[in-house]
């Protein structure tokens, strides 16, 4: 608890899709200097809320699910619940902000 | 609140880095706000530097950026990942607030909050942000694999993002509204001998198309007036930058497109014990290496106001 996970192609399906709680999943990649702007805050994040799984797909090792959900901008937050996307954020925003557009599912 | 602190750096790029080395080496222990997503500035999405001195091979936008960080550290600087959300300049004692509404008081201030990437204004463009309408071809070329794309602008950062796409796209069009390259020769020359990249001279974008993605644009040809589709799954622009001043517009003087105006030489702006630097102040030149030199400019101005 309290940390992020590292999620995969493979494991997608167990650790997002089937998952009790809510899913935020940040997918990212090495060479975007936004995405490594956000992670501090999404760990922050992780740390302070234990009602949301906070998970990272890197796109660049797992590019199938990345394709699979029409990513073409990184970072990209999407949220899962009960398999379904339930919101998408797209690019880096302060924590304020990404608190304010995740309320719904951090509680 | 906390003790009055000599000076405040607002921004991070190579300007407030460098404002941030020197006040710290002249002993000022400077607070710098780097700002929540935008540290490091616009170099942090690019990818080679190669006009930076010093560097013969050239040098990794973000790593420049990390060793400029570095270097301002080393030497004693305080440096906040935080927004600033409000500004009282006017007074002896200026004070900051940032993102999590803590408050920060010093005598002086250097503003180096940089610049924003420019919107086409279409309401498409909005829509289709981040479904194949993207700012950052660092973050997001990969994502185009073998497709056909467009980059629309003139300047070195369009030629740079248009060449550095090459690498994944199938085909690559510059869309630009003159009939030749603002950017310099080099680049310009690379670009013009790059078989995967095409230019769409004289050429503006009226519209991005596509249902939940870019499928293609339409663009009108400035001298004709005639319109054409040109079908691609992204686009990337690269048109300019506006200043950020937003946070200052109420009481630091901006000339009319909304840069500081600063005095003569210096970095000093209407306000006393207030200094400007970077992409901030400077619609001219926009490099690295002059927004570090301004920084320079304006830990040294601030220096000096501080022991009079």
């Amino acid at each position: 608890m309290g940390a992020t996970k590292q999620v995969t192609d493979a494991s997608f399906t167990d650790d997002v899709l089937m998952s009790d709680k809510p899913v935020i999943v940040d997918f990212w990649a090495e060479w975007c200097g936004p995405c490594k702007m956000v992670a501090p805050i999404l760990d922050e994040i992780a740390k302070e809320h234990d009602g949301v799984v906070i998970a990272k797909l890197n796109v660049d090792e797992n590019p199938q699910t990345a394709a699979s959900y029409g990513i073409t901008s990184i970072p990209t937050m999407n949220v899962y619940q009960g398999g379904q996307i339930v919101k998408t954020i797209i690019g880096a925003k302060p924590k304020a902000a990404l608190l304010a557009d995740l309320a719904p599912y951090l509680s | 609140m906390s003790e009055i602190r000599n000076v405040i750096i607002i921004g991070s790029g190579p300007a407030g880095y460098t404002a941030a080395i020197y006040a710290a080496r002249a002993q000022l222990a400077p607070l710098i706000f780097e700002g929540s997503v935008t540290a490091g500035g616009a170099l942090m999405n690019t990818t080679e530097v190669e006009n930076f001195p010093g560097f013969t091979d050239g040098i990794m936008g973000p790593q420049l950026m990390e060793q400029m960080r570095g270097q301002a550290e080393r030497f004693g600087a305080e440096l906040i990942t935080d927004d600033v959300v409000s500004v009282d300049l006017t007074g002896d004692i200026k004070t900051v607030t940032d993102g999590s509404g803590n408050t920060h008081q010093a005598r002086a201030v250097i503003l180096a909050m940089g610049s924003a990437y420019r919107e086409l204004g279409l309401e498409n463009e909005k829509r289709l942000s981040g479904h194949g309408v993207s700012w950052c071809a660092t973050c997001d070329g990969f994502f185009f694999r073998d497709q056909d794309i467009a980059v629309i602008g003139g300047g070195d950062s369009a030629v740079e993002e248009a060449t550095f796409l090459t690498r994944f796209a199938k085909s690559v069009t510059l869309v630009h509204r003159r009939d030749s390259l603002r950017a310099s020769k080099i680049m310009a020359e690379r670009a013009e001998n790059d078989p995967k990249l095409h230019f769409a001279w004289n050429s503006t974008v009226e519209d991005v198309l596509g249902d939940a993605k870019v499928s293609g644009l339409v663009l009108k040809d400035t001298v004709t007036g005639a319109r054409r589709e040109l079908p691609v799954t992204g686009m990337f622009v690269a048109i300019g930058h506006d200043p950020r001043s937003e946070l200052v517009q109420d009481q630091v003087d901006l000339d009319a497109e909304g840069y500081v105006l600063v005095q003569g030489r210096t970095t000093a702006t209407n306000l006393s014990g207030v200094f400007a630097c970077g992409d901030l102040v400077d619609h001219i030149y926009r490099q690295a290496i002059t927004a570090a030199g301004s920084g320079c400019a304006a830990a040294l101005d601030a220096e000096r106001f501080l022991s009079e």
